[in-house]
This record gives structure tokens, C-alpha cells and sequence, in this order.
């Protein structure tokens, strides 16, 4: 592992000064970016340790409506919390879904938006890698690749990001906050992650020393409360990436959609705000037809990177699936197997 | 090694023998409490660190390594490459019996797999020969691996599994499918499986002049010590091997694995203790892994849904420079009653590590493909899957036509289908729903495993104070030889449990085997009941020859050992104590040995194996084709149950392994690098708590005269035979989609709505 200097800094300006300078990251939990350093995927010169700053921890309801989430508030926490539960209960199901329990516990909000994909080809030094490696090469693209994204890929990279928490958060408008060189300013959550073309050894938007300090929803966001789901398709029930999920989000007056809200993961190098299949559910009845238009809309630019032809259809059909469990209601607990197609299903004994 | 606390658990409350009560593990509060010293645990004074670097790459050589820097390293001492290492007493390649297997201790610069060690960098912490292991660099020069089942021409190997024929068949198969009436024909696939026990390899080795002193989770005591002895060239008194706890073995530590040589000659080089642990990663290719299988069943029935041929072909891989073939086919010698049968198997050569024991060799990748195709033939013949099995029920063993020793099996059909609801299976697919309308299936499967027996030895002393011990080189992994078998040694001893210090897991003990082949209770406790045995007949000796003893001229009539004494077979009234008896000879102690051994005149004679039959619930969904299995039911019967706890556990592990088998194990082999790319916990799938339904077991007591004394036969590795297939079949059950390649995949399942 290469050497590292490592420094903990007493607030977010000394924070954003110490991990201005190239080579540097900023540590949060740890919990992607110690293994990538460990397999030496990740070399960083310098780690900005910033669990010890002040005031990041915090769930703050503001004036506005609007919901603030502190960047090192622990994704358990937040998922626990029952007024955040209650009013964004699709982030709560996605976050309940996420990594394991012991994971959850230590895992940061912040941390939660910049972890890095999971491609095997990114992980394994031995493999060439543009997203580690810039101009190395993909050698995902025609490799073991039934995992890889089917949305918004380039020839050079076909990863995907892992969040599942990002899905429901980019399906509500979630706004990040930045502290940065120049002062605070704010993005879309949708604006943070970038595609991949061909500099896909940038993740994201953000610029050196860009610290995330919190998430935030709009007051807009808690209105989908009563029909807002997160649906994640696996291959065990806990501690395995979404092989495709989605997020869910219907405001419903009068038997017709008024707003609807989509966000898919698993499938693309950002989580997946599919605008289009909200447009389609505007002002109709929220029915088995119109959710499946939505879904062709929201899979229609979708091509298979390799071996993954069968994300398309499985993304249209957990479309279908998340938009009619939306439609029929958040249902009043959170289900005992959270986001899971089998969370209703009796014997499931705990979350 | 200090003397280990056990304890039996206090809640039981016991009867009569010892054997056939359900005793928690008595070393369960040592390893609850985190008192349980593993392999790695151990830090002799000294102790230096050791870490393999292994290769990238699946075939070719290794043509630089920057040892310099790595030995610039602070904190590194020296690093081992096929350059710089101790010499070996006799070539690691030669095959001196047929457990011994090929291992990469660098003898050379080749590279045969990707992950192979090349090199071991030693140093004064973990860190340091962490980074140096880094620092290494290598460089290689590159061939194209070959890689799957289909990476080259195939050849038919000269046995399989350890010792088996390649082929095997009675009657005329192509005869029997001519004449059937229906016919199934099918390809099912296997991935490479591998081991992913808890705890990796790890040894901690010590060297005094020409004494050695090892600290290794071994499944074979004896067989590493004779593996080391002759590598080094010492001799196997000279070497002491400690192995208290595994924390799982499941065929990967019954031999001494190239890396566990490795620290043995790190530590030679150095002249001090040195550890070596794997990281998981490098578990996945020096240690053994299960092999890929491709296999091709045909059967054809007759008008009444009887068998009259079944062709099980197994397709499987070898390393490039040893040879292990996974039995598969083999898994159709035992179960159905079929006028004509073929097994053969065939190969090719990868850059793999070489493919050895995985729990149930052969056996479990058999068992999937053969109740599958089972569950084929019935649907082909409109007969409910239990139905098919019973009207093709062996009454012999069909591939020999001896009798079985014993077979219970009837009574698990019956017995597991009655706990389950069988009786209400809808014979047709894709019947069933639940309130969420979810696909509903239910599938069974047939669990089958050899009784086997090895060779062992135990020792046996009864004490002045009324005490006893047993002392055997036995192998606790976690199955609970620590109890099963001190409950076995209080019987042949005639003691309460608590009353006997029962000695296993070092190598200065008597040979108890190996702990493979589910055959350890059987074996050891067979070499323990005997050396009970011998202690006590000394004991009675000395009492029915003892004109003072109460018990003086019993010696035709015998005696019984029961609570601490003897007493007369014909008149329980008068007995006497062990204490009494030893204190009136003047003896402190005394002691006896005692072998278990395989009877070679009842396995001519018999066919022997455990049976069950496993039930499985699924539920699919319609749409989206993601699986949960929710209820499984597995009666076995399995000889003498000595711990019907700890057997429990043990089954239930086996079918949890079986529904791991049919749902989520793969590993994924890069097809053109040939190195596996989810060689680690969280991408190489195997099932968490939140997949493991509410499992039902049931024991069914056979009483086996011929197995062996005891009449064991075993619970190791039968739980994932019959479970793998009961699985998949209730996927077919409820999708009607029958999926033929395992893992099976979402995918598979979304080409049907």
C-alpha cells in the first residue's frame, strides 16, 4: 500500500484546504475506500479524516419544508429515524436494503454518494481499467460483463454505480452541498455523478477539496410519502448490489398521477433519473398500461454492454413492479425484507 | 497446549448411555468466550509474519521479481522465491501415494494458475510483509490459459474421485432406452465452486534444530505429518502438530496445502517462528476448489414409469499437472433401481489450481444433475416425482446388485413428505400461488452418501480416582468431534462424561485418520469403543481373577462397566468400583489401545450408505424471477445418531450447502485471463440468514449391524445431496421453467412470464 499522510482537521475550512492539493481524499467511515487502498485500486498521497468535524451529523428539518442531512449522519441513523422514515419512506427502504447491517451502522450519507463501482475489472489490478487507470483500457467490455450497466455506457467503461441509496435520492431532486475552494454552493444530486464517455475516471462533478457537507431534500420531496417505494431485484437477500432497482414515487389527487418520480440503479455510472416515464404518467390514471409505457420510455435508450441484455427487461418489468407496489400505497411498517419482491411474504422474520 | 475446559452443557439431562444424547458442544463456551486458540492465535516468542505473493496470471512464468525492494522494506527480513528457499528433501512432484497432490512451493518459475504463490515475503510485522509482498512487482511472460470445459481436447482420465473406475455399467443401456416407452435426454451444468470455510489456511511452524512445531487447522493429522516428514526429510516423531479447532474444513485441510509448506520453509529459511495466513483471495486456487461439470443424463421408463436405462455421462476438469476428476456420474450407482446403467466421465486439462475435495465430491455435483433429470423423467411420464422414486426404489444396490447393509430410505420418503404436505403437490407446474401472487413450488430430492471407514487408533486409561481417558489425534472443524466422540469414549469407558479426560487434535496422540469421507465418528469412534473396550476387559481381569473381588469367577459369565464400575453380567448386585479395584492392585493406572478399521468381508458383502430425502419449498416471482426459498424438510437416515444436536447442525449446514448450490455459488473465471474475478466474500455468493428458510430435520434411527460397531454411518456431507436437486426442482415446480445450468440465474427465469 502506498505510503499516506493522514490528517484530521478541526473544521470544513481546514478540511477543504487539506484535501485541496492533488493526491488527497477525503475518509469518511471508510468502508469502500480502506479496501480500494488495501488492493491498492485506490493510491491516495494524502486522507482528510473528516469524522471528527462538527455539526455534520445532523437531521435538520428547515424553515421551508425542506429536509437537511448532514453529510456523516450514519445511513442506520437515517434510516431509523421514524420522521425521516415516515416521510421519505422509499429512501428509508432503499438505505434498509443496502450493504448489511453492520455496513449501515458505520456507513456515512456523503460517503454513501461517492462510493466507487463495483466492477471486478475496477477492483482487480491486474486488468486494465480507464476508470483506474485513465487510457488503460476496459477490460470489462468482453469480459464477465452480465452485471454491467445497459444506460448511458461508453466503449470506454460499462460500470455502473452501487448506491441504492442515490436512487430514491435522485428520484426526489435530492441537492447536494458543497464546501469548496471558493465557498459553499450547491448541485443536483442528478449533476453530481458524471456518465462515463470517454473520461470515465471521473466519477463525479466535484472539484479537488469539494467537500460534501450534507444532503438535502426539497420540501417538494415529502409529498410522495404515502405512495413511495424502492424495489431492488438480487441474488441474495442481504449484502449484494442490486442487479437493477428502482425508486418509485407517485403524487396521486383525484385518481390521477399528478407528479410521478422514477429513478433506476444498477444500470448506469449514475443513479438513473428516468424524466421521460414521468412525463408519460403526468395527469393519467395510474394503471397497469400506463406503467408499462412509462417503462419502455424509461428503457428506451438501453443497450446491453455484453453479457446484460437481460437488465433491459428485467428494468422495464421492476419499472412496472415499483410503480404499481407506489400506486397501491406506502404500506404502513416498513416491510420486514425492506425493498425485496418477497417483502411481503410470510416467515420473513426480520429486517 | 494447555489443557482445553470443556464442558458439557448443563441443561441436558441425561439417561442411560452417554451416546445418543443431545450435548451441546462442550468446546462452545470456549469459543463463545473467544478462549478457543485457532491456528492463527498462536505467536511463539520470535514469531516473524509471512506473506504469499501469488501471480496474476493463469499460465506462463515468472521472469522478474523486484526482490531488492521488497527487501529494502523496513521491517523485512527475507523473501522466498524459487531462487532462494531451503532445499526439499524429495520433489514436491513426485506422487509418492495417492493422497499425496501436487503442490506450488517454489520449485520453479512456472505458473500453472492465477493466484499461484511465487514468492513469500517474511517480516518482522503482517504490514511490512504485506508491502513487501507489494513491492515484489513481478513481471511474466504470458500463455493463453485454458480455461473451462470446453478448453481443450478431452481425454478419458484412468479413475475418478480417489481411486473410482471411470466407468461403470451393468445390463445394456442402449438396449434399455431402445425398448423404454419415454425417453429424457439432458445437459446440466456445474460451476467451480470454492472453499470459503471461516477461517483460511493458516500455519504457524517452529523449527528447533530438526524438531518442528506446527500450529495448522489440519483435517489429517497423520497425513501432513507424513506430508512434512517426508518434504523435509525428518522423521514424523520429530514433528509436532497442533489442531485443537478448525474453523471449517470441508475437504480443503484433509491435506497439507502447498502454502502450509510454505511456512514451514519460511520459517526453516529465517531459523525463526514464522506465520503464514491466507487472504481469502488466495483461497481461490492453491487449496483445492470444487470442479466445473457439464453432465448429460439419458434415462428411459417402460409403461409403468420403471426405469429401463439410465446414462449419466460426467464432463469435468484437472489442473495442467495433476490429476483430481470429480465423481460425478458416480452419483448414479446407488439410488434407483435400473435394469441397465452407464456412468463414464471424461476431461480436460485448465490452469486451474487442481480440483479436490469439496464437501460431497461428486456426490453433490452428481446429485444436482441426477434428481433434476429424475424430475424429468416423472413429469415425461405424468408420475408425481416421490411416486417415480418409489416404483424405482433399490432394494439392491443397482450398480452391484449387493444388498445394503441397511436402507431406510422408505421411511424418510414417508416421513419428510408427511412433515412437508407433499400429499398435496399439484402434478403439473406453475399451479400454485400465494396471497402475494407469487409462483409457489415445491421439489424433493433423494440424499445419498457412502458409509465410509478408515483406520484408527485410540488409547484408553482408567485412573485410581475413577476417572478415565481417551486419547485419539481426532479432528474437531466445528462438527463437534469434541463431544460426539468424548460421549462415544465415556461409553467405552463406562463413565459419566464429565468423569473422562478425552485428548484429540495433536499429532503426538494416537493416528485417528483422516476427518474426510464423513467417516471421522465412524472411524474414531469405532478405534475409541475398542480401546474402551480393551480397558475395560484389563480391568475385568484383574477383578475376576482377584479372590477378594466380589467379582472373582465372573470371567466366563462377563461384566458390565457402568458409572465408574463393574458388575457381574448374570447378577447386577454385585459389582465393584473401577477405584476399588485398581487401589487393591496397586495400580495407579491402566491403560490399553484399541483400532477402528474398515471390515473388508462386510463391504464385499453389502452396499452401505446414509439416504434421505429432502423437500423444498420456493417461491418465485412471476415477473421479476428473483427465488426465495421458504421451507425445507430433510429426513435422513444415517445409521446410529450418536448427537442428535450436533447431527442436526451438521444437516442442516449440508442443506443449506445444497440450496447455495442450486441458487447462488459461482465463481466467476475471467475467460481470457483465467483469474477469478469474486474471489471474495462479498461478489462469491453463498447465502446470508435472511436466504436461510425455517429448516426441519428428521432423524431416522437405523440400526446397521455391518457399517461398523457402532453403526454410524455419518452426517458430513449427505445434507447437500438430494437438497441441491430438491431446490431446483420446486423452481421448475413453480415457474415450469426448467433451468439446467446452476447457479440458477435471474435471467433464466425472465424468458417465461
Amino acid at each position: 500500500m502506498k505510503p499516506f499522510d493522514y490528517v484530521r482537521p478541526a473544521t470544513v475550512a481546514e478540511a477543504v484546504a487539506a484535501a485541496a492539493q492533488p493526491g488527497a481524499v477525503y475518509l469518511a467511515a471508510g468502508t469502500n475506500l480502506l479496501d480500494l487502498m488495501k488492493g491498492n485500486v485506490s493510491r491516495p498521497d494524502r486522507l482528510v479524516d473528516v469524522t471528527h468535524l462538527g455539526g455534520l451529523d445532523r437531521i435538520e428539518h428547515l424553515a421551508d419544508g425542506a429536509l437537511r442531512i448532514g453529510a456523516l449522519v450514519r445511513n442506520a441513523d437515517l434510516a431509523h429515524d421514524p420522521e425521516f422514515a415516515s416521510a421519505y419512506p422509499a429512501i428509508a427502504e432503499a438505505l434498509l436494503s443496502g450493504a448489511s447491517a453492520q455496513l449501515r451502522n458505520t456507513a456515512t450519507v456523503g460517503g454513501n454518494l461517492l462510493q466507487r463501482t463495483r466492477c471486478a475489472y475496477f477492483y482487480d489490478t491486474a486488468s486494465r481499467c480507464n476508470k483506474r487507470e485513465a487510457g488503460s483500457g476496459c477490460d470489462a467490455r468482453d469480459g464477465e460483463n452480465r452485471s454491467h450497466a445497459v444506460l448511458g455506457w461508453s466503449d470506454s467503461c460499462i460500470a455502473t454505480h452501487p448506491s441504492d441509496f442515490c436512487v430514491p435520492l435522485v428520484a426526489l431532486d435530492a441537492v447536494v452541498e458543497i464546501e469548496g475552494g471558493n465557498g459553499r454552493r450547491e448541485i443536483a444530486l442528478d449533476e453530481l455523478h458524471r456518465l462515463p464517455g470517454d473520461t470515465p475516471e471521473r466519477d463525479t462533478t466535484l472539484e479537488p477539496g469539494d467537500l460534501i457537507v450534507a444532503v438535502r431534500l426539497p420540501p417538494a420531496a415529502r409529498g410522495f410519502a404515502a405512495h413511495a417505494r424502492y424495489l431492488k431485484v438480487r441474488e441474495r437477500t442481504s449484502y449484494a448490489f442490486a442487479v437493477v432497482s428502482a425508486a418509485a414515487a407517485l403524487l396521486i389527487e383525484n385518481g390521477k398521477i399528478k407528479q410521478a418520480r422514477l429513478g433506476l440503479g444498477g444500470v448506469a455510472a449514475k443513479p438513473w433519473r428516468a424524466r421521460a416515464a414521468e412525463d408519460v404518467l403526468k395527469d393519467v390514471a395510474p394503471t397497469a398500461d400506463a406503467f408499462q409505457e412509462a417503462a419502455w420510455r424509461a428503457l428506451s435508450d438501453a443497450k446491453p454492454s455484453g453479457d446484460n441484455a437481460f437488465k433491459i427487461e428485467l428494468a422495464r418489468r421492476i419499472v412496472v413492479r415499483a410503480l404499481t407496489l407506489a400506486a397501491a400505497g406506502t404500506p404502513a411498517r416498513m416491510p420486514a425484507l425492506p425493498a425485496s419482491p418477497f417483502a411481503s411474504t410470510s416467515g420473513a422474520l426480520h429486517a | 497446549m494447555p489443557e482445553l475446559n470443556l464442558t458439557s452443557a448443563p441443561a441436558h439431562l441425561r439417561h442411560g448411555s452417554n451416546i445418543g444424547q443431545p450435548l451441546t458442544r462442550r468446546d462452545g463456551v470456549l469459543k463463545v468466550k473467544g478462549q478457543a486458540t485457532y491456528a492463527a492465535d498462536n505467536h511463539p516468542s520470535g514469531m516473524l509474519f509471512a506473506v504469499m505473493a501469488v501471480s496474476s496470471i493463469a499460465r506462463g512464468r515468472v521472469t522478474s521479481l523486484d526482490v531488492a525492494a521488497a527487501r529494502r522494506h523496513p521491517g523485512v527480513v527475507d523473501v522466498m522465491t524459487s531462487d532462494h528457499k531451503p532445499p526439499l528433501a524429495i520433489d514436491p512432484e513426485i506422487k509418492t501415494n495417492p493422497f499425496v497432490f501436487r503442490m506450488e512451493v517454489l520449485q520453479s518459475d512456472e505458473v500453472r494458475y492465477a493466484n499461484q504463490p511465487i514468492a513469500v515475503v517474511i517480516a518482522e510485522t503482517l504490514e511490512a510483509a504485506t508491502e513487501g509482498a507489494a513491492l515484489l512487482a513481478p513481471r511474466y511472460e504470458t500463455l493463453p490459459a485454458l480455461i473451462g470445459l470446453d478448453a481443450g481436447d478431452s481425454f478419458v482420465p484412468p479413475v475418478v474421485g480417489v481411486g473410482n473406475p471411470t466407468e461403470n455399467h451393468r445390463g445394456d443401456v442402449e438396449a434399455g432406452l431402445a425398448s423404454a416407452e419415454k425417453r429424457i435426454e439432458a445437459v446440466y451444468e456445474t460451476p467451480p465452486q470454492y472453499h470459503n470455510a471461516m477461517e483460511p489456511h493458516a500455519i504457524v511452524a517452529a523449527w528447533d534444530g530438526d524438531n518442528l512445531s506446527v500450529d495448522m487447522p489440519t483435517q489429517g493429522l497423520f497425513l501432513s505429518r507424513a506430508r512434512i516428514a517426508e518434504l523435509f526429510g525428518i522423521a514424523p516423531d520429530k514433528i509436532h502438530i497442533r489442531s485443537p479447532f478448525l474453523g471449517g474444513g470441508f475437504g480443503s485441510k484433509g491435506l497439507m496445502a502447498g502454502p502450509q509448506v510454505l511456512g514451514v520453509m519460511a520459517a526453516r529459511l529465517v531459523g525463526k517462528p514464522v506465520k503464514l495466513v491466507l487472504r481469502r483471495e488466495q483461497m481461490y486456487g492453491p487449496v483445492g476448489h470444487r470442479a466445473p461439470t457439464r453432465q448429460r443424463l439419458r434415462m428411459g421408463t417402460d409403461g409403468e414409469g420403471r426405469l429401463t436405462a439410465l446414462d449419466h455421462h460426467a464432463r469435468t476438469v484437472s489442473s495442467t499437472f495433476d490429476d483430481f476428476y470429480e465423481p460425478a456420474a458416480d452419483a448414479s450407482h446407488s439410488l434407483y433401481a435400473s435394469p441397465a446403467i452407464r456412468t463414464s466421465h471424461d476431461a480436460v486439462r485448465v490452469n486451474t489450481g487442481t480440483p479436490l475435495f469439496m464437501r460431497a465430491p461428486g456426490e453433490a455435483t452428481g446429485s444436482i444433475a441426477l434428481e433434476s433429470a429424475i424430475d424429468e423423467m416423472a413429469w415425461a411420464c405424468g408420475i408425481d416425482p416421490l411416486a417415480f422414486r418409489l416404483k424405482n426404489y433399490a432394494e439392491v444396490e443397482p450398480i452391484t446388485g449387493k444388498p445394503f447393509s441397511s436402507k431406510a430410505l422408505r421411511a424418510c420418503y414417508e416421513q419428510g413428505a408427511a412433515r412437508f404436505g407433499w400429499a398435496k403437490r399439484p402434478l403439473q407446474p406453475r399451479q400454485m400461488r400465494d396471497d402475494a401472487g407469487l409462483l409457489v413450488g415445491w421439489g424433493m430430492g433423494t440424499a445419498t452418501f457412502p458409509a465410509l471407514m478408515f483406520q484408527a487408533e485410540a488409547r484408553a486409561a482408567i485412573r485410581r480416582d475413577g476417572t478415565g481417558a481417551m486419547e485419539i489425534g481426532a479432528h474437531d472443524m466445528g462438527q463437534g468431534a469434541w463431544t460426539a466422540l468424548a460421549q462415544i469414549a465415556a461409553d467405552g469407558l463406562g463413565l459419566d462424561i464429565d468423569r473422562v479426560a478425552f485428548k484429540a487434535g495433536t499429532s503426538d496422540l494416537p493416528d485417528a485418520g483422516i476427518a474426510g469421507g464423513s467417516a471421522h465418528t465412524a472411524t474414531a469412534g469405532a478405534a475409541i469403543h475398542s480401546a474402551g473396550a480393551a480397558v475395560i476387559a484389563k480391568l475385568a481381569d484383574l477383578a475376576t481373577a482377584d479372590e477378594r473381588s466380589p467379582l472373582f469367577g465372573a470371567g466366563n459369565t462377563g461384566v458390565i462397566a457402568r458409572d465408574g464400575k463393574l458388575f457381574r453380567r448374570d447378577d447386577e448386585s454385585r459389582g465393584e468400583s473401577y477405584t476399588e479395584i485398581l487401589a487393591r492392585a496397586g495400580l495407579a493406572e491402566i491403560e490399553a489401545r484399541g483400532m477402528g478399521a474398515p471390515n473388508p468381508a462386510a463391504m464385499e458383502e453389502y452396499a452401505m450408505h446414509a439416504h434421505g430425502a429432502v423437500f423444498a419449498e420456493v417461491k418465485v416471482d412471476p415477473e421479476l424471477g428473483q427465488i426465495r426459498v421458504t421451507r425445507m424438510v430433510g429426513a435422513f437416515a444415517a445409521g446410529r445418531i450418536v448427537n442428535p444436536h450436533l447431527v442436526k447442525s451438521q444437516l442442516f449446514g449440508g442443506m443449506i450447502w445444497g440450496m447455495s448450490f442450486a441458487l447462488h455459488e459461482e465463481a466467476i473465471t475471467d475467460r481470457r485471463s483465467g483469474r477469478i474475478m469474486n474471489a471474495n466474500l462479498g461478489e462469491y455468493h453463498i447465502p446470508v440468514n435472511a436466504d436461510v428458510p425455517p429448516l426441519d430435520v428428521i432423524t431416522i434411527e437405523e440400526h446397521d449391524p455391518h457399517v461398523n460397531a457402532l453403526g454410524i454411518k455419518g452426517v458430513g456431507e449427505i445434507g447437500i445431496t438430494g437438497s441441491a436437486g430438491a431446490v431446483a426442482n420446486a423452481v421448475w415446480h413453480a415457474t415450469g421453467v426448467r433451468v439446467r445450468r446452476f447457479p440458477i440465474r435471474i435471467e433464466e427465469l425472465l424468458t417465461q412470464r
